[in-house]
């Protein structure tokens, strides 16, 4: 008896540490509130039920546990014979009716507001498309669209970065190339769709979390009022590389967002210019092969591998292949347009010309494709023109 | 006489004896459920810290999905199933099932299932690799060829439990002992019979689901594509309208378990029969009606959003009637706390941890929030593991003496127990933290901030997957080396298997039904 109840002691001991433990973390260990008005309110409703279930669990619990000590054998050899009682039965399902009609009423409250977005006042129109596996982001009011991928250096990912480049940072998994800028205190509305599989649009901070559909578009609306950089990723399992496509949504001043507006166009307008030379002139054999290898491992490794031998039949081998071998127009065609019902995607939109050139040059010439076929950034102005 | 059986490989393959079909049921989910726990092993392996370490992302969605598939559709599945085919005969006062060769059939066609579904690990672009839900588009357009494969044995274990489910019903309706009326059933045949009704329900669903699949990927239709005039979302729909009614086929025998086991260990009649039936009855006609609460964010009109939320809220409901009879069955009893007891008491404790973390979930402004992130996955592992797996566990502990006619070794069981219930918490508790720190599931590396959480996890999996092995050892050593049993090893055990019946049960038994008064 003495033995068990110092394990009890120290069981307790044990317990109170982990509990005062749990309450220090407990800013990691919970939700965050988050910085729209809605996050805030779904926080705030995620801490009223963890309450409410924590008091049931109390009472529940501690009723079973109070019987488990005092109606054991040792201590109550007869047990009672009583074995039901309409009165009871009516009591526990009329409380726990009374409980969730009262969780209920701030849910429906807060889920109707959530999803009004067509009731709100649009400031800004943003179109999200999912691709496998990074985000496009169009400003539908700017004409301004751009692709948001994953930043992480790929040593990191295969932790050779001891070896090579700088250690995993605080947003590991978390950065990308463009992050989609908003203003403050606007109302943002979010136009999502896919160009291949589900994917799951999510940012924690601002409580928005919506399916990205191929072939339909899911609206939904927030207005962040606070600046800052708020980081999240897809959750709907999109294939291979679900795990690094996340999302990165950088909140400024009304003023600086009209800079980057301004700024967007310039670069758009910057880039067709250079694009436009780029194509005009005829690049050697070795500028090819230099740009096709850096944009290749960049954009096209993470499937088809960066010695070319792909992981089929799901990602086809590019080394020996009939398409990088084969006529010239079909390897084109097949970079710039995709394959319809595979994870190729379109490159067209999101490469220049002179990319697009480069990298067709890389794949017909690198691994052992010694075809010599040299593509010029025009030849790709050319086929896109008479597409 | 009354013993002879065939010996041999034939009397196996050839059974028409519920109780030869019962034990294979029982040790092939348990063969699964090395499986795809192995398969838990790896993919805990990589997710023990950040970065890539031991399998590419591929491989890694590989081992989700099979992982899920082998665990609901070959282990919780046929565990369950196997409990049936042992217990409901005995039970109800039958001589067998009322379908026998129907019954050897549903078992033979699993290891054919299921040989084909593991072959696709072997194939030219692997095994299926798109989640154990496999939404369209990810499994029809993009899927790898062996999704054939997949398609083929999900219709093959459907049919098999289609087959078991008509038995069970066609058993529970036509064999019971004289005097046997529907409200004296024990509790475990009342929570297969609705189990299988849900099974006839939602199976064909099922089928229905894999078969536009297949000839959306083959034979020119767009039921899931959207170019084609269809819809992606439809197929969530008709996959949740089936895989919502499934979880309670997973839990419900569980659910009849523990109604068998902390009744004979209170020395005391289970609280409540009538309102634990009518509580079970509600739980499956209200699975018909919540099935969209798994897809809150695909962007369905606000009303349906509303009828769906408040739907699953009220599965709370009779689930606390159960709860709360269990205690009241506790309550003022005697109790002893043999290993059967200690797994009911701690299915009852942790299935209501999951219950709780469903009633945050089905509050669809939150679920904003929760969906998709290990939060979902600590809910689903905490009724599925310490639920349904540990209320097998506690049947087998429970009725093993009656099976073999051999007594476990207790102290064995009790470190079994304990092993299980620290790691089982371990593994599964901190995925609630990571997934409100906002970590999504089915991701092969995650940030910084999650490893803390995950590598804990791990750690958890390692020690409840090796508690796993030593639950095999101590049943193989009472098969072969245990004490003998008592006909009656729990003196508050009732009902016909044990007032009727010695242990080991004979080969054939109730040959004369029994008389109940």
């Amino acid at each position: 008896m003495a033995i068990r109840r110092k394990l009890f002691a120290g069981l307790a001991v044990v317990l109170s540490g982990m509990l005062s433990f749990a309450v220090q973390a407990s800013a990691d260990l919970n939700m965050r509130p988050g910085v729209t008005e809605t996050s805030v309110e779904a926080y705030d409703l995620h801490m009223a039920v963890i309450w409410v279930m924590t008091i049931i669990a109390v009472v529940v619990f501690g009723l079973m546990f109070y019987s488990i000590f005092a109606h054991r054998k040792s201590k109550n050899p007869t047990p009672a014979t009583f074995s039901h009682s309409t009165t009871v039965e009516i009591i526990w399902t009329a409380i726990p009716i009374i409980i969730l009609i009262g969780l209920s009423i701030p849910a429906v409250k807060l889920l109707v507001k959530m999803e009004s977005w067509d009731k709100v006042e649009p400031d800004l129109e943003i179109q999200v498309t999912g691709h496998q596996w990074k985000w496009e982001y169009k400003y539908l009011d700017h004409d301004i669209s751009f692709f948001s991928n994953l930043k992480t250096p790929r040593e990191q990912i295969d932790n050779l970065e001891g070896k090579v480049g700088e250690t995993k940072g605080e947003n590991y998994l978390l950065e990308v190339d463009n992050e989609l800028v908003l203003p403050a205190n606007k109302n943002v509305i979010f136009h999502l769709t896919s160009k291949d599989v589900i994917h799951s649009w999510w940012v924690p901070e601002i409580a928005v979390k919506k399916d990205a559909i191929p072939g339909f578009i899911n609206s939904t609306w927030t207005n962040v009022p606070k600046e800052g950089t708020y980081r999240g990723q897809c959750t709907e399992l999109c294939g291979k590389d679900h795990g690094f496509m996340p999302v990165v949504v950088k909140v400024v001043s009304e003023s600086e967002f009209a800079a980057y507006i301004e700024k967007k166009k310039a670069e758009k307008v910057a880039a067709e210019k250079a694009a436009a030379e780029a194509a005009a002139r005829s690049w050697d054999m070795e500028q090819l092969m230099t740009l096709g290898k850096e944009t290749y491992e960049a954009k096209c490794a993470a499937c088809h591998m960066v010695n070319g031998e792909g992981m089929p039949p799901t990602f086809p081998a590019l080394k020996g292949s009939k398409v990088a071998t084969g006529p010239v127009e079909g390897h084109i065609d097949i970079v710039v347009n995709g394959k319809a019902g595979t994870a190729m995607a379109a490159y067209g939109a999101q490469l220049s010309d002179a990319e697009i050139a480069a990298i067709i040059t890389y794949e017909r010439n690198a691994w052992g494709n010694e075809t010599g076929d040299k593509v010029q950034p025009a030849d790709i102005q050319a086929f896109k023109a008479g597409n | 006489m009354a013993d002879h059986h065939p010996t041999g490989i034939k009397r196996w393959l050839f059974t028409t004896n519920h109780k030869d079909i019962g034990s294979m049921y029982l040790w092939f989910s348990f063969i699964m459920f090395f499986i795809g726990g192995a398969m838990a092993m790896v993919i805990r392996a990589e997710l023990y810290q950040p970065g890539l370490q031991f399998v590419e992302p591929n491989f890694f969605n590989q081992m989700t999905t099979m992982h899920g598939l082998i665990m609901v559709f070959g282990a919780v599945m046929p565990s369950m199933v196997g409990l049936a085919n042992w217990l409901i005969p005995m039970q109800i006062g039958a001589p067998d099932m009322a379908l026998p060769r129907m019954n050897n059939w549903s078992f033979w066609i699993l290891p054919f299932a299921f040989t084909l579904l593991l072959s696709s690990l072997f194939m030219e672009g692997g095994a299926p690799n798109f989640g154990w839900t496999f939404y369209a588009p990810l499994s029809t357009t993009y899927g790898p060829p062996s999704t054939d494969f997949f398609i083929l044995g999900v219709h093959m274990m459907g049919i098999s439990s289609i087959m078991g489910a008509i038995n069970v019903i066609v058993t529970v309706f036509n064999m019971r002992a004289p005097g046997m009326t529907l409200m004296k059933m024990p509790l475990f045949v009342w929570t297969w019979v609705i189990t299988a009704f849900l099974l006839i329900m939602v199976m064909p669903v099922l089928a229905g689901a894999v078969t536009m699949m297949l000839t959306d990927r083959h034979f020119g239709t767009s039921f899931f594509d959207a170019a084609g005039g269809g819809d992606p979302v439809m197929f969530q729909h008709i996959f949740w309208f089936f895989g919502h009614p499934e979880v309670y086929i997973m839990i419900l025998p569980a659910f009849g378990v523990a109604s068998e086991i902390i009744p004979a260990f209170a020395r005391k009649k289970l609280f409540g029969y009538a309102s634990m039936v009518y509580a079970t009855a509600s739980i499956a006609l209200l699975s018909f009606i919540v099935w969209a609460h798994h897809m809150f964010t695909v962007g369905m009109p606000l009303a349906g959003e509303l009828f769906f939320m408040i739907a699953t809220m009220l599965i709370a409901v009779p689930t606390g009637v159960k709860v709360f009879n269990w205690v009241a069955t506790m309550w003022k009893g005697s109790m002893t706390f043999e290993t059967p007891m200690l797994f009911a008491i701690a299915f009852v404790i942790l299935f209501t941890i999951g219950g709780f973390s469903g009633v945050m979930l089905a509050m669809a402004p939150v679920d904003f929030q929760y969906h998709d992130t290990y939060f979902v996955v600590a809910h689903f592992h905490y009724v599925l593991f310490p639920g349904a797996i540990f209320g097998t566990t506690a049947a087998v502990y429970y009725w093993l003496p009656k099976w073999t006619g051999k007594m476990y070794n207790e102290k064995m069981g009790k470190i079994h127990f304990w092993w299980s219930m620290i790691a089982v918490n371990l593994t599964f508790f901190p995925m609630h933290f990571s997934g409100l720190a906002g970590m999504p599931r089915r991701i092969p590396d995650y940030n910084m901030m999650f490893a803390d959480f995950n590598q804990l996890a791990s750690i958890g999996a390692f020690a409840l997957g090796l508690s796993q092995l030593f639950f095999l050892f101590i049943v193989i050593k009472t098969i072969r080396s245990g004490k003998k049993s008592e006909d009656k090893p729990w003196d508050g055990a009732t009902g016909l298997e044990w007032d009727k019946l010695p242990c080991p049960a004979p080969y054939h038994t109730f040959d004369t039904p029994p008389k109940v008064d």
